[in-house]
């Protein structure tokens, strides 16, 4: 082994009850060089990090520090090699001061407090690596940047040289993110590694040495940054070569159903998730939603299901206004959603198969005989609705957390299809199903389409959207790069749109 | 799922928990009945270490409670407010919502009954006690609702505002049994003047089991099909598994909040009004023998479930009878309490094992 590897971690397999979060997976990071871990949202970036930070044990695999194979047990063993990690929630004191936050954990300062040392070394770090703050500000008082300076500085102080920072640049403005670069080639070129996790492709291109890419849970590979570009970065972090396989012969789209104008909304975090976005889905259409997975996505699905704030703009459905509505009053218009999360969102796991089924109609009379539910018709249809789409259960009173991830997914769209939607947001739709539901799925879509359906198709596999999408809309940090109809566009163009560049325009 | 070890150098066993894919049904019957047993048994070492001998204490409170037809009626009185209490509190606890204020609810209810027996006595019996009821009830359901205002709307933590509120209940009370409701002819004691007969429930034979035995049984029967036949219950079992399904489902959580919250203070409420006019026929400082902290206990015990809070309240009641007959042995009847506080311990340490498994493992430490 090279002297300049600090980290290297080999073979690392982590599984968690019905997840193979990591699958044989190899990193390496060496002394003076910025690596990317890039990856989609769920790809195991964060679990890979935290078992270099002692935060889980991997099943398998071997870690190796600066040379040494290494076994930890607790953070604190990752700490004493040398590892710190900036995570996207920042771990402060609010009402404590920066010093007494730095202090905090740390073996240094011994039994009695030299507060004015702790505090000139502060000020000689942060001179150092242009890492400005006040040491004796009290956090609640600094911006979100400056106290993700604190952590960095945290790190320094506890003379961490491997960094970890995850998604540092989430919660900066674009000046803070110039920044924090700076400051992270300043560390790096000291003779430490750092380490950022991201999904941000113009990030990576911009900071980084080296990148590795994980796609769900498995290894794709580590490339030379100057050796590689954003499209093959996009493949490989998207998947395979892309067959193209549409079948879109009979496209005679109807009126306009969804109609978005200007919509902006915020994310869960209180920043920008979606900006000004302008989307129309036509009756017998799929707008296929292509983009890196945490573009805006999610944000979109809610919104157009009552479930997010609209910050400003119109949502129509079938021309009427539904901006800020209930989610009751969308489905009432005749909306269906399967969501991206099922078993935290679309249907309720301990409940049984009928209890599901009846999520969003049992407040319809003909599902009640007066005061009480009907539960014979209930449990009628549910039957008839698990027969016609296939799925396997037990019994359908034993809780569907039981199913398989298709039967689950046939479960929840013959919910949604049953109610004879108008329109049906469809997020992620075969994410972790096998061959066979997935095509299940797939049908199913495309039947609707015929049948008169609008359907917004969001997903990551660019494969699914070319092979189902009438029109592509790609979104980027929030915008809508560009609408194209399917059979006008290729991969490539796509590829670009999703990596920042506009419709039209040539990526440098 | 095994767990390969990197190094197996080191000698020893490492036990860890592991999450259960389901649970199976043995276990929701046998943790809560092995955490009771469990209790019994630290229980017994403190009464050995004052000098009892645990098996005779037990033995004398088993017999207080059950061993005669006065007490097995005295142990219905006691499961009666505890069932009404129980019940309320779980309905809430479906929808996690932490109702800690039973026994401030239990409280206001009393007050409100009392306040109708007091203020408007000459009515008839039979217009009285439904007016009564119906007070009782709503004195509980907006007791209760008080503190689910804030939470609906602004989600302030509801375990802390309905613990204090039963404070201000308690005290409230005590300020009119001890002020402007004191009975002139009390002696000075804190209590009102007695009810008209009009104002108190009729009892079963010469025991002094009460009506309210009925309104606890007929609400363990509506709350189990609310839950279980009706719209409304069905969403408040969404909402207690998966609030973000729920509001996917588009169901008004707040809106949820607030109505489980006023039937669960009317049943405790509807508790305060069986106590004042079934037992004590009057309202007086010290109505409640912490009933609705009891009913915590029994909700957690039941597993929510409305039928087997009749049981667990019926040997809580018991419990509370045998404490009272064990004081002739010199214990004090707060050895009650603190095993009450045992059950409650364990119950909840035990819970842990319903989710998990204990999983022993050969290697490192």
């Amino acid at each position: 082994m090279a002297d300049s590897t600090l980290v290297s971690m080999r073979g690392i397999t982590k599984t968690f009850p019905g997840v193979l979060a990591n699958s044989d997976v190899n990193f390496e990071a060496k002394k003076g060089e910025i690596h990317a871990l890039l990856g989609e949202n769920g790809a195991g970036k964060s679990t890979l990090m935290n078992i270099l930070t002692g935060l889980y044990r991997p099943d398998e695999g071997e870690i190796w520090i600066k040379g040494e194979k290494v076994v930890f047990r607790s953070p604190k063993e990752a700490i004493a090699a040398g590892i710190g990690m900036v995570h996207q929630h920042f771990r402060l004191v609010q009402p404590f001061t920066v010093a007494e936050n730095l202090i905090l954990g740390s073996p240094r300062p011994g039994r009695i407090l030299n507060m004015k040392q702790v505090e000139k070394e502060i000020t000689s770090i942060s001179k150092k690596f242009g890492l400005e703050v006040d040491p004796r500000a009290k956090i609640w008082q600094l911006s979100v940047g400056e106290q993700q300076r604190v952590e960095i500085i945290k790190m320094l102080y506890r003379g961490a040289d491997i960094l970890i920072l995850d998604e540092p640049t989430a919660v900066l403005t674009p000046q803070e993110v110039k920044e924090l670069f700076k400051t992270l080639r300043m560390m790096a070129d000291e003779g430490r590694a750092v380490i950022i996790i991201t999904h941000k492709l113009h990030e990576v291109m911009a900071v980084a040495d080296r990148v590795t890419v994980l796609r769900g849970g498995k290894y794709i590979g580590t490339v030379n940054k100057k050796e590689t570009t954003k499209q093959e970065l996009t493949k490989m972090m998207v998947g395979r070569e892309i067959e193209l396989s549409s079948n879109q012969d009979d496209y005679n789209p109807g009126e306009d159903v969804l109609i978005l104008e200007n919509i902006n909304a915020l994310n869960d975090k209180g920043y920008p998730a979606l900006k000004n976005v302008n989307l129309t889905v036509k009756e017998g259409e799929i707008l296929g939603i292509a983009g890196v997975a945490g573009n805006g996505q999610r944000e979109l699905a809610e919104v157009v299901t009552g479930l997010r704030e609209i910050q400003s703009g119109t949502l129509k459905i079938n021309s009427k206004q539904y901006c800020n509505c209930s989610p009751l009053e969308i489905i009432d218009a005749g909306v269906a959603h399967i969501p991206e999360d099922r078993l935290g969102m679309g249907l309720v796991p301990s409940l049984g198969a009928v209890e599901n089924i009846m999520l969003k109609e049992y407040r319809k009379k003909e599902m009640n005989k007066g005061l009480f539910l009907n539960h014979k018709l209930l449990k009628k249809k549910t039957g008839e609705l698990i027969e016609e789409f296939g799925v396997k259960t037990a019994s359908i009173d034993s809780p569907v957390k039981l199913m398989s991830g298709g039967n689950l997914q046939r479960l929840l769209i013959a919910r949604e299809i049953s109610c004879q939607p108008k329109f049906i947001v469809a997020s992620y739709p075969v994410r972790g199903l096998d061959v066979g539901a997935i095509e299940a799925v797939h049908r199913i879509l495309l039947e609707q389409r015929k049948a008169g359906a609008a359907i917004l198709l969001i997903s990551e596999d660019l494969e699914e959207i070319f092979a189902l999408a009438d029109r592509i809309a790609v979104l980027y940090e929030g915008e809508v790069m560009g609408v194209i109809r399917t059979s006008e566009t290729t991969v490539e163009e796509i590829g670009l749109m999703m990596a920042g560049s506009r419709e039209g325009e040539k990526v440098s | 799922m095994s767990v390969p070890q990197i190094a197996k150098k080191e000698q020893g066993f490492r036990v860890t928990l592991e999450k259960r894919g389901t649970t199976p049904y043995l276990i929701h019957f046998l943790v809560p009945v092995s955490s009771v047993v469990a209790a019994l048994l630290v229980g017994a070492i403190f009464l050995k270490a004052t000098g009892h001998s645990p098996l005779e204490i037990y033995a004398m409170m088993f017999n207080g409670a059950f061993g005669s037809m006065y007490g097995i009626s005295e142990t219905i009185v006691k499961a009666i407010p505890l069932m009404l209490t129980g019940l309320g509190v779980s309905i809430a606890f479906r929808m996690l919502l932490w109702n800690i204020g039973a026994e401030g609810q239990l409280y206001m209810g009393a007050f409100a009954a009392s306040w109708v027996a007091l203020f408007a006595p000459d009515m008839p019996g039979y217009i009285m006690l439904p007016l009564m009821f119906i007070a009782g009830f709503l004195g509980g359901a907006l007791w209760g609702l008080l503190p689910a205002i804030p939470r609906a709307f602004l989600g302030v933590n509801e375990t802390i505002t309905t613990l204090m509120l039963n404070y201000v209940a308690i005290l409230w009370v005590d300020y009119l049994v001890y002020g402007p409701w004191k009975d002139p002819k009390g002696f000075n004691f804190p209590l009102t003047a007695p009810f008209r007969d009009s104002a108190s429930l009729p009892t079963f034979g010469n025991s002094r089991v009460h009506l309210g035995l009925l309104f606890a049984l007929a609400a363990v029967v509506i709350v189990y099909v609310l839950l279980k036949h009706t719209r409304w219950g069905y969403e408040i079992r969404i909402i207690g598994e998966s609030q973000n399904a729920a509001r996917y489902a588009g169901m008004n959580i707040g809106k949820n909040i607030l109505l489980v919250m006023l039937l669960s203070g009317g049943l405790a409420g509807l508790a305060g009004m069986a106590e004042v006019s079934g037992i004590t026929h009057r309202l007086q400082h010290g109505i409640s023998s912490g009933y609705g902290y009891t009913a915590i206990i029994i909700a957690w015990l039941s597993k929510l479930n409305p039928w087997a809070i009749i049981i667990v309240s019926f040997l809580f009641g018991g419990l509370l009878v045998g404490g009272f007959s064990i004081q002739t042995s010199g214990l004090p009847s707060a050895t009650v309490f603190m095993l009450q506080g045992l059950i409650l311990f364990f119950v909840l340490g035990g819970e842990i094992l319903t989710r998990y498994r204990i999983k022993l493992q050969r290697g490192r430490k």
